[in-house]
């Protein structure tokens, strides 16, 4: 399974990825806002992407509503992980369609449990 | 009773006059009366002008909006930046303490690991060169049972502790994107602070144009104690009870 992680922190880029990485997800990318990552998924064969919402140059947002507007992206499942918490930000992502939303500061066990649920989702819609 | 310019100007003249016929007719008590009476006349014309500058800078200020934005800069913007700025410290605090209690209670963990192991390590080389007597032998074996016993659950302990250390560094996303937030009201102020300096300056000359109300930006990254929108949800379950409630 290839991730791409999209945050504008390193930090977080890296707290993502070792975190993966415990749940055995070894094959992981990074990208520090939406213009990077969009090449990148378009490139290479990602089956999951984890994105930050507020980033300088292509948000969050944007970027997942640029994938499922794309004809071969439309289907990879997108996590978002944002300190955005308002309500109509939530509904906004929903509506995008988001597979999966995580509020920071989260813990591991939060980000485990969204992770297994798409993954479960996505097996029980095939 | 703000006098006019000009009977001002003829008052001065008066007193002028009188003052040099009064010198002319050596009568230095009149002289001097009439010496006070032009600087008296001098201190109102200054304070006239003092006043009308002062009305004019502030009918400009109104005019361009910028005493408003000032005054919404000392009474909110300020005052806020300074709260998020403290939860900054806060934040620091906690993840500073979160790592260090990790790391104490990893240690000693490491240090029980490691002295049996040493142990373990000694009484082996003896066994490998036929040093060891029976009953040391089988006091070995046991170590060596008890070492393999513990060593998973101390593992596994570690593995806990460098997680929370790990997931304490969050702190560095939360706090960059709050001091983000509050270098851009900084800048704001300076952008107003050089237009006031500009206005008091120059009150005539090129006016600078009314500073643009920075647009109420959308995002609003994490929310401060104390600070929070309105809508904004307090937890992951909340997120998660909203997310539920639009089919997720």
């Amino acid at each position: 399974m290839k991730i791409l992680i999209v945050d504008d922190f390193s930090t977080m880029r890296r707290i993502i990825k070792n975190l993966l990485r415990d749940l055995g997800f070894n094959n992981t990318s990074e990208a520090d806002d939406g213009n990077t990552a969009l090449p990148m998924l378009q490139a290479g064969d990602f089956d999951f992407l984890v994105t930050d919402w507020n980033m300088p140059g292509m948000e969050g947002i944007d970027l997942l509503k640029a994938v499922r507007a794309d004809e071969k992206l439309a289907n990879l499942p997108v996590l978002l992980v944002t300190a955005e918490a308002k309500k109509e930000q939530i509904v906004e992502a929903a509506q995008a369609g988001v597979n999966g939303y995580v509020v920071k500061p989260f813990n591991a066990a939060t980000l485990k449990e969204k992770i297994e649920k798409i993954f479960e989702r996505i097996e029980a819609s095939k | 009773m703000a006098l006019s310019e000009s009977i001002l100007s003829e008052r001065c003249l008066e007193q002028a006059r009188g003052l040099v016929s009064s010198i002319e007719s050596g009568d230095e008590g009149k002289a001097v009366d009439h010496l006070r009476e032009i600087s008296r006349l001098n201190e109102t014309k200054m304070f006239q002008e003092i006043g009308r500058l002062t009305r004019e800078l502030h009918d400009t200020l109104v005019g361009f909006g910028i005493e408003t934005e000032i005054s919404e800069l000392a009474e909110h913007e300020i005052p806020d930046a300074r709260e998020r700025l403290s939860h900054v410290i806060n934040v620091t605090d906690q993840a500073a303490h979160k790592t260090l209690t990790a790391v104490e209670e990893a240690i000693p963990v490491c240090s029980e690991l490691e002295a049996s192991a040493s142990h373990i390590e000694i009484q082996w080389k003896r066994f490998i060169s036929r040093d060891l007597s029976a009953d040391e032998f089988r006091e070995l074996s046991r170590e060596i049972g008890s070492h393999l016993e513990i060593s998973a659950d101390r593992y596994t302990k570690i593995k806990l502790y460098l997680n929370d250390i790990l997931m304490a560094q969050d702190f560095q996303d939360i706090t960059g994107q709050i001091i983000r937030r509050v270098i851009t009201l900084v800048q704001d102020v300076e952008d107003k602070l050089v237009g006031l300096i500009k206005l008091s300056g120059d009150l005539d000359s090129d006016l600078p144009k009314a500073t643009k109300k920075p647009v109420e930006k959308v995002l609003e990254g994490p929310q401060v104690p104390g600070k929070e929108s309105a809508t904004a949800l307090k937890s992951q379950d909340e997120v998660d009870d909203l997310l539920s409630s639009l089919g997720f």
